[in-house]
């Protein structure tokens, strides 16, 4: 007879398995990743920062608009959120139709040790690490500028990729739920787009009316961006930061209990 | 065939499955004995991948009982399927990942060192004979080629119960000749085999016994040669006659052989000479388009038992 394996020890360990299948096939496909995740905000940080914040800095009331910062400082930051945001969603939409419907990677997970929550977690933790690596991407760029260069960009990496997750987890158990992926692009034309141009990235939120700065306080993209702007230039107050912080996680807890929801009811047919 | 205390290594009794209102596996009852080779035959549709999930411990149990190793998979998911290999009825192989590293990482899934997973893989590509495409992309393969991968992967953490839902369905014939060599030395190296099929040659080759299903029910038990002695005369002979006139020959045949079935497109005689009985149309005068005398299957058998053909 053949020995029987071990019962299970650590509580993470299934799920860090399905962190390694993300981490392999990553390998194959890195550079092209990489690649974009320096260029694309490379291209953002000159296009805007050259071409709008001559416009912004050399106007009328460049002192006081933007907290005394120029426009590049004031907006740089804020790409490194925007950006984990828009890859995190992208990663929560077609990839998790992908595991349970053409590849079917989470259905031969399922048929291991490994339980359906143990997935809903390792996908997860991939989330944030793939969050760490897209706004680290920005962050290469932003140490290439006097304004940001700073070794505060690293905990700004951190609150970047929570704002990301902070999206992808509780799209990850909308996309899984869906038969179908027709609603996908819909998600991203109407939620993910407006999220990007009215997160207070590109000026202040304070030049919205009223009720539109309400909504954006309730998205989680403004948060992040609060966080990443606050902490690169050393204005960010412990109390607002935990704040923004606590928000996000509310996000993420929130979007986690459903997914594996979801993943359970899914692969347990 | 073993130190188990002649205790089966899966047992089920009255095991139900009901998705919303409909009941996909009625209450069956089987048992699985360590070294068998155990087939589940039947057209789409009868309950055997649900049944087949259940084993799998990833479907959970609506009634009835069901033990793996003893275990319940309510309770022992976990470590039941550790000492499972699931060959699923789509490959689901890794198209981003390379022949080996679709197993390696499969065998991170048991816990199983990456050193270790990867002489394991290799081992198992050889047994495959597989070897000489480790490091090729998964689109390129032929089907045929793909499920062996599939196999190999499935004896990643060499499980003591291989579960194969459909392993040769869509096939070409040579393909599955050498699937079925490859599954019949596992068994001989004391691999417990289950399967579900609707290819009667397949349960014929390769299942010590076998239950068959129709409507999520167990019609008949037992060793492939039994239900066929037991439920069918030894010999069929296959009329065919000119399109649409298959059904007017009834009478013309009656009282020929044991019994007989018109289906649309031929008329089967079953009787336990089969020449004999083709003598006796022609002397009645109803001479087919065609004839043919072969021996009877499992095929015949799920006719008998259902009223209807396996492979429709």
């Amino acid at each position: 007879m053949t020995a029987t394996l071990p019962e299970r020890r650590s509580l993470l360990g299934p799920a860090v398995r399905v962190f390694e299948h993300h981490l392999l096939v990553y390998r194959r496909v890195w550079k092209s990743n990489v690649l974009g995740s320096v260029i694309r905000p490379l291209l953002y940080v000159l296009g805007m920062g050259l071409g709008v914040g001559s416009l912004v800095d050399d106007g009328p009331r460049a002192d006081t608009a933007l907290e005394g910062l120029t426009y590049f400082e004031f907006f740089a930051p804020a790409i490194m959120a925007t950006t984990a945001m828009q890859i995190l969603t992208n990663d929560a939409l077609w990839p998790i139709r992908g595991g349970f419907v053409w590849f079917g990677t989470y259905h031969n997970q399922r048929a291991t040790p490994i339980d359906a929550g143990d997935v809903v977690t390792g996908v997860l933790l991939w989330h944030l690490a793939k969050g760490v690596l897209s706004a680290g991407g920005v962050a290469v760029v932003l140490l290439l500028f006097d304004g940001t260069r700073t070794a505060a960009l690293l905990p700004a990496v951190v609150f970047a990729a929570f704002a990301g997750i902070a999206y992808s987890a509780p799209l990850i158990a909308f996309s899984a739920s869906r038969e179908t992926d027709l609603a996908y692009p819909n998600i991203q034309r109407f939620v993910i787009v407006p999220m990007f141009l009215f997160s207070g990235a590109f000026y202040p939120i304070d030049q919205l009316p009223g009720w539109m700065q309400t909504v954006t306080r309730l998205t989680p993209i403004w948060h992040g961006v609060e966080l990443c702007r606050g902490v690169v230039h050393g204005s960010l107050e412990f109390v607002n930061g935990a704040g923004h912080l606590a928000y996000l996680l509310v996000w993420l807890v929130v979007g986690y209990v459903l997914s594996r929801r979801v993943f359970t009811a899914k692969l347990g047919v | 065939m073993g130190s188990d205390d002649g205790q089966p290594l899966i047992e089920a009794r009255g095991l139900r499955k009901r998705f919303g209102d409909f009941e996909a596996v009625k209450g069956i009852d089987f048992e699985v004995r360590r070294g068998e080779s155990f087939g589940f035959l039947g057209p789409n549709g009868a309950g055997k991948s649900s049944t087949m999930r259940m084993i799998g411990a990833v479907s959970p149990v609506t009634g009835g009982e069901l033990r793996l190793f003893g275990l319940d998979p309510a309770t022992d998911g976990k470590s039941i399927r550790a000492r499972l290999g699931v060959v699923p009825q789509q490959d689901q192989l890794d198209e981003m990942l390379n022949v080996e590293d679709n197993l390696v990482i499969y065998g991170r899934y048991f816990d199983i060192s990456y050193a270790e997973s990867r002489k394991q893989a290799r081992k198992l590509l050889e047994f495959v004979q597989l070897e000489d495409r480790a490091s090729s992309k998964i689109m390129p393969l032929s089907g045929g080629m793909k499920r062996r991968v599939t196999i190999a992967r499935s004896l990643m953490n060499d499980p003591e119960i291989l579960l194969l839902d459909e392993p040769t369905t869509g096939l070409d014939p040579q393909a599955r000749h050498v699937l079925w060599d490859r599954l019949y030395r596992l068994k001989q190296q004391g691999v417990t085999l289950v399967l579900t099929t609707h290819y009667m040659d397949e349960a014929e080759q390769l299942c010590d016994r076998l239950v068959i299903m129709d409507e999520g029910r167990i019609v008949a038990e037992g060793p492939p040669a039994e239900l066929i002695r037991v439920h069918s005369p030894r010999e069929v002979l296959e009329l065919r006659y000119p399109a649409g006139a298959n059904a007017e020959q009834g009478p013309a045949l009656e009282g020929i052989g044991a019994r007989q079935e018109v289906l649309p497109d031929r008329v089967l005689v079953y009787a336990d000479d089969g020449e004999a009985a083709l003598s006796e149309v022609h002397r009645r005068g109803a001479s087919p388009e065609s004839a043919l005398v072969r021996r009877s299957s499992l095929e015949d058998v799920f006719l008998r038992l259902t009223g209807r053909t396996l492979v429709e």
